[in-house]
């Protein structure tokens, strides 16, 4: 019988590998790619408690929202890298220090 | 008769302000223009006189009074007074003025400033005149200071010579410490009645509001300008000196009329001095009368032997009236200013012709002088008050009038006997001046061949003035005009009711009786007084005549006869002759006692004021300095320390802190997880 802690867990493994993801890839893109991971873990908690607390949907609604944004942050963050390389001519974001103190 | 009045007092005024201005540009300098101002004056002066003269009335008074200055409670008003002594001053100003002007045509001919000399005669006529003519006070104390300054303008006319503007500013000077005495008398009766008039000043004295040692300190106080401006002793020093100006001014000013203005003003507010005023009053006319009598013998130079006894008959005058002989004292006012106007003008004839002032360089000038020396002795003789001449009527007025004070009060019989003995000392030196100037041998004889007549305008005025010598005493009608005032006639009729004296209600009555020697009290009885005053004038005029003739005859046998010799005399009274002709050390003396300690404190204040006044001052201004430096250090270094160092700091700060700032998103973002993992831990140690 698979519990909510199976879920959790699913998710929390889900989001440390988005965010070492995040912390240690040096290229913009695969930055994005663990973002997603980050969401996708945020949404199966969503929905796994949604499942296992409640009768409502809210859970499920709200995964459906953040599926949507995610799609519309993707598309902007892809543009802002767009960019970034035709300034800079690469995406490698060590590279990209101009707000440096 | 207001505009008589007032034509008389502007016509010297317009010819003295033409004179100012375009004196320059007139023909011969102007002297024409200032001569007939005065000449116009002088003749509307006659006709003041004669209207007084017709009316005969001793009583006669007009007063023209006008609102002058009104400022808050300050009240103080204008006016011309016209009595029968304004009337007679005018008479005197007048023609004494009038002929000193003639007269200066040929004395100052050819003078570097003869138009300016014009002019300053024409402001003296006027400020004179204006004294004489006034109603209050404050007017009188005006014209006072203005013929003061006159006076000082033409003594120093020749001011490139040294001691003739030392003389005009010691007169000046001396003249102001009377002066303050007598402002501050008026300023006393000013703060009591509030008004200069004489009339309410005469009117508060008989009803009592100004009374007791009030109205004595008020007199005493105003008679100090009569001792100053009238050369009394103790101020009589600047008088000698002032025959520094021009012979002519010393005729005009200093024996004829301003030396006079202080006995005039003692005979205009006669009323106000109370009997001990008048003691103090009669006792400094004594003294300045013996003392300047004595020193007159042994001065040498004519002058200033005309000066000092111009100085004792202006004390006798005073001593007149301080013994109560209001009309003799007055009268011989009149009849000086005519016999020593006459014997200053004449001496100015001699020295025209000589160039000396020194007695012992003249001699023997009848015969090239003629009409010099006939006027001249015509006014000798009635300055020695021989009979018929004018000075024996008011010289015997006032020996009577002494006369009867010391019958009234024997402690005070010294007064009639000194003055007596100064009557014969006056007839002893003016002859031993007429012996040594126009009889005996010329002594140098250089001098004696270049003398000569002078011209027909200095000596008219001369004949004119010896005729007005002799004459002016005749008749009686003075003593009948000038009666003196009694202070009835200012109380008010309920007052007067509640009087019991007898019977002095008007000046007319009074006149009836008093012929001439108003009693010294009214409060003895009429017929008395008549028979006394008859008694006392019976004895006066004996001894005068008496004491005169030994004076005279006694410098016939000095200097007329040389019968004893003036030098023999002089050898065997040395220490006296020492102390008179050292004018009994006076200079001296205030040099010692007043101008040395004058000058010592002077310098001790300017020591004061460069060392401890310009000390603080400097002290301040340096420490003040040393205050701001300390400040601005203050401020340089802590206050812009302080701001400098935030700055500094934050600048140090903010370089330590942008070290964090990479720029690199990951580094934010492994802070973030690393914040959120520590909350983490946290929360699930002690629990949620």
């Amino acid at each position: 019988m698979i519990q909510l802690q199976h879920y959790l867990t699913i998710a929390a493994f889900l989001f440390c590998l988005g965010l070492y993801c995040v912390l240690t890839r040096r290229n913009a893109v695969t930055i994005l790619m663990g973002i997603e991971l980050i969401l996708n873990s945020a949404n199966l908690n969503l929905i796994a408690f949604s499942r296992y607390t409640t009768t409502a949907i809210s859970g499920q609604v709200f995964a459906l929202f953040v599926i949507i944004m995610a799609a519309a942050e993707a598309a902007i963050a892809l543009a802002i890298v767009l960019n970034l390389y035709k300034r800079v001519n690469s995406i490698d974001v060590d590279e990209v220090d101009m707000m440096r103190g | 008769m207001l505009t008589t009045l007032v034509l008389i007092l502007l016509m010297p005024l317009a010819a003295f302000a033409i004179q100012v201005f375009l004196g320059r540009f007139l023909p011969r300098k102007g002297d024409w223009l200032s001569t007939g101002a005065i000449g116009v004056s002088l003749a509307l002066a006659v006709v003041a006189f004669v209207r007084s003269i017709s009316i005969n009335d001793p009583g006669m008074r007009e007063v023209f009074s006008w609102r002058w200055i009104e400022v808050g409670t300050f009240r103080a008003s204008m006016g011309i007074l016209f009595d029968n002594l304004t009337a007679v001053m005018l008479m005197v100003v007048g023609i004494v003025s009038f002929l000193v002007h003639l007269f200066s045509i040929g004395y100052m001919h050819g003078d570097a400033r003869y138009g300016r000399y014009f002019g300053y005669l024409g402001l003296f006529s006027f400020s004179m005149l204006g004294l004489v003519l006034c109603d209050n006070l404050l007017a009188l104390y005006i014209f006072w200071e203005l013929v003061g300054l006159c006076s000082y303008l033409l003594i120093g006319h020749w001011y490139e010579k040294k001691s003739a503007s030392d003389a005009a500013m010691k007169a000046f000077i001396t003249t102001r410490i009377g002066d303050v005495g007598m402002l501050i008398g008026i300023m006393i009766i000013f703060a009591k009645i509030g008004s200069f008039r004489y009339d309410d000043v005469f009117r508060a004295v008989a009803d009592g509001t100004l009374s007791g040692s009030l109205l004595t300190a008020a007199g005493i106080g105003i008679f100090f300008g009569a001792i100053g401006k009238s050369a009394q002793f103790p101020l009589h020093v600047w008088l000698p000196d002032a025959m520094e100006g021009p012979t002519p001014v010393s005729a005009l000013i200093h024996a004829a009329t301003m030396v006079a203005a202080g006995v005039y003003m003692v005979g205009r507010l006669f009323l106000l001095f109370s009997p001990d005023a008048m003691l103090f009053i009669a006792y400094i006319g004594l003294t300045t009368a013996v003392i300047a009598a004595s020193i007159a013998i042994v001065q040498t130079d004519i002058k200033k032997a005309l000066a000092y006894s111009t100085i004792s008959q202006l004390g006798y005058m005073i001593c007149a009236l301080g013994v109560g002989g209001y009309t003799a004292g007055l009268f011989h006012l009149m009849t000086h200013a005519y016999f020593k106007a006459l014997l200053f003008l004449g001496s100015g004839s001699v020295i025209h012709a000589l160039s000396t002032q020194e007695m012992p360089e003249m001699g023997g000038l009848r015969k090239k002088m003629p009409t010099t020396f006939l006027t001249f002795l015509a006014a000798t003789l009635a300055i020695s008050g021989v009979p018929l001449f004018s000075g024996f009527f008011s010289k015997d007025a006032i020996l009577a009038s002494a006369l009867e004070f010391g019958m009234e009060r024997p402690a005070h019989m010294i007064i009639f006997i000194l003055l007596l003995i100064t009557a014969g000392v006056t007839a002893f030196y003016m002859f031993r001046v007429v012996f040594l100037t126009f009889l005996g041998k010329p002594r140098d004889a250089h001098k004696f061949e270049h003398a000569h007549e002078s011209p027909r305008v200095m000596t008219i005025p001369l004949v004119v003035l010896a005729a007005l010598s002799i004459g002016s005493g005749w008749g009686g009608w003075f003593q009948k005009l000038n009666v003196k005032p009694e202070i009835a006639v200012y109380q008010t009729a309920r007052m007067a009711g509640e009087e019991t004296a007898p019977v002095h209600a008007t000046p007319a009555a009074a006149g009836l009786d008093a012929t001439g020697h108003a009693a010294a009290s009214p409060a003895h009885g009429a017929g008395h007084d008549v028979h006394r005053a008859h008694q006392a004038h019976t004895i006066a005029m004996i001894s005068s005549i008496i004491v005169a003739g030994l004076g005279i005859l006694l410098a016939w046998a000095f200097y007329g006869r040389r019968r004893f010799s003036p030098q023999r005399a002089m050898e065997r009274l040395r220490p006296i002759h020492t102390l008179l002709s050292r004018k009994y050390y006076f200079d001296e003396l205030y040099h010692a006692a007043l101008i040395r300690p004058v000058l010592g404190l002077s310098r001790a204040f300017r020591w004061f004021d460069g060392a401890v006044i310009d000390g603080l001052v400097n002290g301040s201004g340096s420490l003040t300095r040393l205050t701001s430096w300390i400040v601005g250090v203050f401020d340089n270094v802590v206050i812009d320390g302080m701001v400098n160092g935030v700055a500094t700091a934050f600048v140090a700060g903010g370089r330590q802190l942008r070290k964090i700032q990479t720029g690199k998103i990951q580094n934010y973002l492994l802070g973030f997880a690393a914040v959120a993992l520590v909350i983490l831990v946290v929360r699930l140690i002690r629990g949620f």
